[in-house]
């Protein structure tokens, strides 16, 4: 069985796609402060038979992330599957943004992404088979207003995991970008009922998107169907982007 | 560690990790021509020393490593 890391895996899009690929794989539930959210989810995984760990990894700190790695290889395995996921918001007007925003948000979303994969490489090389999956933004492609630091972040995660397949193809890892658009959690939560509907005027599909939308395509991304995937970025977004 | 007890040891890894024939794996050898080790191989076997001798390997050091030889003396140098 394939062992799955999934970084802020205790709420919101990370929770669901932690739930979706417990039923094919170990799944290591990644959180940084909400350690009972992340046992809660646990719960929820075993409690259908699922095999599932809470861990604690700061995507920020090289020395959490070592502890987080050796705690999965102890309980399950190396990490086939990883999930960077884990991802903040710092937002501002970019005239008034100010560079600790900058930094934190880059140095969490983006630098985390790749202390995280860098670690999980390894394991992966040395059994010829890997999946690496960065949950970007549609804003890294676009762009959004008051967010230049988070789209930054979320578009260098673009440019991570097209390089990435392009080096580590041929030992059987991919590496594929998800750009979930406006999804129901606790990170869009603070949009009022009007800016909702605003919202959902622009979409194809007349709903704000479910973390279960993107849990689905994280899970064929991670499965063996999708080997011939890699290097390329999914919006998710009901048409957002179209 | 002797030479020739580290050269067993280098030849047992690029035959288990690399899938390279044994017969082929001699001191001569040369990494990218003879063993066709592409630039990614190079850092499995670099990730393979450093696990299997304990020793940590820096970029710089694998500039002048060409054959397996090489290797194997750059590693009798660190042990």
């Amino acid at each position: 069985m394939k062992t799955a890391l999934i970084t802020g895996g205790s709420r919101g899009i990370g929770k669901a796609i932690a739930q979706k690929l417990s039923e094919d794989c170990n799944v290591a539930v990644g959180y940084s402060n909400s350690k009972e959210k992340a046992d809660e989810v646990v719960s929820l995984i075993t409690a259908k038979g699922g095999n599932a760990i809470s861990v604690h990894v700061d995507v920020t700190d090289h020395e959490s992330i070592a502890t987080c790695f050796e705690n999965i290889e102890n309980k399950f395995s190396v990490v086939d599957i990883l999930v960077n996921n884990a991802g903040i918001t710092k937002d501002n007007i970019f005239p008034r943004l100010k560079q600790e925003d900058w930094d934190e948000v880059i140095n969490t979303n983006l630098t985390g992404s790749f202390r995280t994969t860098q670690r999980s490489i390894k394991g992966m090389m040395k059994n010829k088979w890997g999946r690496i999956i960065f949950i970007s933004s549609v804003a890294g492609i676009n762009g959004n207003t008051g967010q230049s630091n988070y789209a930054a972040s979320k578009a260098g995660l673009i440019g991570l995991a097209k390089t990435i397949s392009k080096e580590l193809g041929s030992r059987n890892i991919t590496s594929n970008v998800v750009a979930p658009g406006y999804i129901d959690t606790d990170m869009t939560s603070f949009l009022n009922d009007d800016q909702k509907e605003e919202i959902i005027g622009k979409l194809s599909i007349k709903r704000v998107g479910k973390p279960e939308d993107i849990a689905n395509i994280v899970s064929f991304l991670c499965s063996d169907e999708s080997e011939y995937i890699t290097g390329q970025v999914f919006p998710v977004d009901g048409g957002l982007t179209i | 560690m002797e030479v020739n007890e580290i050269f067993e040891k280098v030849k047992n890894l690029f035959v288990d990790q690399l899938g390279i024939d044994t017969e082929k794996v001699n001191m001569e050898a040369k990494l990218e021509e003879d063993l066709d080790i592409d630039s990614l191989g190079i850092v499995e076997v670099v990730m393979a020393f450093e696990d299997e001798f304990e020793v940590v390997i820096d970029d710089d050091e694998l500039k002048d490593v060409k054959t397996v030889g090489q290797a194997v003396n750059l590693l009798h140098s660190k042990l």
